[in-house]
């Protein structure tokens, strides 16, 4: 056990903060889409951002070093700075092309993504098929040189701004459910698609379901085998997994919570006084301390090339139930405010804005895998129970 | 950076798992509580692993490898719910180490990590559990309560008005154990009665007094999760055992997601320990409010568990005979002890200044 850095490692540190010192000023750059861009270019040059991404595609080709990469992370959410461009693209499709894609489609859409010019829409999940992804109908057709596409996507996140989608489609009908699947790139901006924004239970449209009626890709759009769709887009960034089971989204929430508590009032006194109150913020700190050492436990582990076991399958249901905690607990504090419908963005409107957290929570339970199907994983690959109709 | 243990350290849990996975593995452990005295041979052979210099400078004997890898015996021992003195002579030894004049370290040193000597904590009163809790004086005259293993002790460290602590001897004029019947038979419990006994000071520091309780906190939080652990596994074979309406129990979803959820809550919780463990070996400025947090957290988890696991025997997991009980009071005695999750909180909320 040693929580310090080495001298190499403390120079590296002082390094990254002399550069954001330099480089980023939030006040002034926050929100100024150019300035940003102009900040991601630089930060990659120094090797900062894009670090598993060979520099061939824009990357910074950086030697895997999760302490280095976490040192970056720190830095970066402290000074308030941006990282990589979010999204599906950088998280999902690079790491897919990377190990999968031709040379050609490496080239054609890597760097364009880095930078965000292409913004990307995960075509996987459909009407009929959620949790049983792999039961998916979205027919691929390959005609000549064409794949011609039919189907439906839904629970499309951002598909009305993306430029682009990585679809898992059906290409082989007949074959075994999984070993049907073929991984395809289409542009949005052709004719066929048709993109209908749903409106969620907190009132914003951040997705879509997208209507796919006779849409072409030409047969080179194909990654990987055709057929081995499933396979390939359990494609992940192997190099510096340096978020697995991350504090960084909760601790912030954490940390409004008790500032909420602090100021606002209960029965007559600050809420942050009251018994209940008190006693629920430590149990959560409990839940939110266990995940920040076991998220160290996991970067050490990571770095020396080992698993972390059933700690590794825990972290979405750990992410999942401290937003459930921290949004009861906030219900409790604002009190008549919880009968207000939040605006959109927990930054914006009066304490009503808790109330977004509160269904954002179940977005979290339900989005990338159920809590439910995270507890079947947990149950048959981390304790060995016996498989049941989920695969 | 670096957060995890050593190869040392892994190798010595190793060692132990295995040493008690043999002695403890089944019905033997309760045929080894069902009686509350100390086992000769048992005593004897834990007493050869030497664990009781753990926490010892090496100058002094000890082999100096801190609280944190004390944590990991005493997550072993809750793991096999192990009926053993370790955790107090390794705690006695560290603390006459720590603040013991030298002719207590030359009296008490060498009988304490070798295991001829057993001690026992005699702490708590009926203010509490806390080092502010106390107000035994030196010609002490009064109860402590709730002493692990009294019975067998050659020496007790008592705790004394301010934080401050002493030594009396098993043998001492005007000392009365009297046995409590204890819910976890591995560790029983006992009322210490001290009628003008004459205790000799070993630290007027409170801080140190301090520390020892936040090590009992932190230690017994990773004694919950052993049990918790444990207690899990036997839940996990059952089901992949058991079989009720033509199929495995283990492939009913419900079963499943409360098994999985025992996951989601202590395997993050071991990481807790560790930190809080490494905190107090290196003074770090959250470690007394970490120690708090920690035991709130672990022991109440730990006992939720135990319940599930428990709960998923069916009607065997109810009978004295089946060992799953073992565990459910093992982490309920550690929920209790050093006091119950809420009083932490709220030291844990008061030292954060909220």
């Amino acid at each position: 056990m040693d929580l310090s850095y080495t001298d190499e490692q403390t120079r590296y540190l002082t390094e990254v903060k002399y550069f954001l010192a330099r480089e980023w000023n939030s006040t002034a750059m926050k929100g100024d889409e150019n300035a940003i861009t102009a900040f991601r270019r630089r930060a990659t040059e120094q090797g900062y951002l894009y670090r598993g991404v060979p520099r061939r595609y824009g990357g910074s080709e950086q030697p895997s070093d999760v302490i280095r990469a976490q040192i970056i992370r720190e830095c970066f959410i402290d000074a308030g700075a941006p990282m990589e461009v979010p999204g599906n693209g950088n998280a999902l499709l690079v790491p897919t092309l990377l190990e999968w894609g031709t040379e050609a489609q490496k080239d054609e859409f890597i760097a364009k993504t880095l930078t965000g010019d292409y913004l990307w829409a995960q075509g996987y999940s459909e009407p009929g098929s959620g949790s049983d992804l792999a039961s998916l109908s979205s027919r691929a057709v390959l005609e000549g040189d064409q794949w011609i596409i039919n189907g439906h996507k839904i629970w499309t996140t951002l598909a009305q701004t993306a430029t682009h989608m990585f679809a898992l489609l059906r290409s082989e009908p007949d074959a075994p459910k999984h070993q049907g699947i073929s991984y395809i790139l289409l542009d949005m901006n052709q004719p066929g698609i048709t993109v209908r924004p749903i409106r969620q239970i907190n009132g914003d449209n951040s997705f879509c379901e997208v209507f796919l009626d006779d849409v072409r890709a030409s047969a080179d759009r194909l990654v990987g085998p055709r057929g081995k769709g499933w396979t390939v887009s359990r494609s992940t960034l192997k190099h510096e997994r340096n978020h697995i089971g991350s504090s960084t989204r909760t601790q912030p929430i954490f940390r409004s919570l008790v500032r909420l508590a602090q100021r606002t009032e209960l029965n007559g006194r600050p809420a942050i006084e009251d018994k209940c109150v008190r006693s629920e913020l430590v149990k959560i700190e409990g839940y939110l301390q266990a995940q920040l050492w076991a998220g160290y436990y996991q970067q050490t582990l990571s770095a020396q090339d080992e698993s972390a076991g059933v700690l590794g399958l825990v972290n979405k249901l750990t992410t999942t139930n401290l937003f459930h905690r921290i949004a009861a607990i906030s219900g409790e504090i604002i009190g008549d405010d919880a009968l207000k419908m939040p605006r959109q963005g927990i930054e914006l409107g009066g304490n009503e804005r808790w109330v977004n957290q509160m269904l954002g929570s179940l977005g979290q339970a339900i989005a990338g895998g159920t809590s439910n199907i995270q507890r079947n994983i947990i149950a048959e690959r981390g304790l060995g129970l016996p498989r049941g109709g989920v695969s | 950076m670096r957060f995890d243990l050593t190869d040392e350290q892994k190798a010595l849990r190793e060692t132990l798992d295995a040493f008690f996975a043999e002695r403890f593995s089944g019905a033997e452990g309760v045929a080894a509580v069902a009686n509350t005295t100390l086992d000769k041979a048992l005593r004897e052979d834990i007493t050869a692993l030497g664990m009781g210099g753990i926490m010892v400078p090496a100058d002094q004997g000890g082999v100096e490898m801190g609280l944190l890898t004390l944590c990991l015996v005493s997550e072993v021992l809750g793991r096999y719910a192990v009926p053993s003195p370790i955790i107090a002579n390794a705690l006695a030894a560290w603390l006459i180490a720590e603040a013991g004049s030298t002719a207590q370290r030359g009296r008490w040193m060498a009988p304490l990590i070798e295991g001829q000597t057993i001690a026992a904590l005699a702490l708590a009163e009926d203010a509490g559990w806390m080092a502010d809790d106390w107000s035994t004086g030196k010609n002490a005259k009064g109860v402590k309560r709730n002493v692990e293993r009294a019975d067998a002790a050659g020496i007790f460290i008592i705790g004394l008005a301010g934080g401050a602590l002493g030594i009396v001897e098993a043998d001492a004029d005007g000392l009365v154990i009297e046995p409590i019947d204890t819910l976890d038979r591995t560790r029983p419990l006992f009322d210490v009665q001290m009628k003008d006994v004459a205790i000799e000071p070993i630290s007027e520091d409170g801080a140190v007094g301090r520390r020892l309780v936040d090590a009992m906190l932190i230690l017994h939080a990773a004694d919950a999760l052993g049990a918790a652990h444990a207690a899990q596994d036997r839940a996990v074979a059952y089901a992949k055992e058991r079989k009720q309406f033509g199929q495995l129990i283990g492939s009913f979803q419900a079963l499943k997601h409360q098994l999985a959820d025992i996951s989601v809550e202590i395997e993050p919780a071991r990481s807790l320990c560790w930190y809080a463990a490494h905190a107090w070996d290196t003074e770090r400025d959250d470690s007394h409010r970490i120690a708090a947090l920690t035991k709130a957290h672990i022991s109440e988890i730990a006992v939720n568990c135990a319940r599930v696991a428990l709960e998923a025997h069916g009607g065997i997991g109810y009978t004295w005979e089946h060992p799953i009980h073992l565990f459910l009071k093992r982490a309920m005695h550690d929920r209790t002890v050093f006091g119950t999750p809420n009083l932490h909180r709220e030291r844990a909320a008061a030292l954060a200044g909220w």
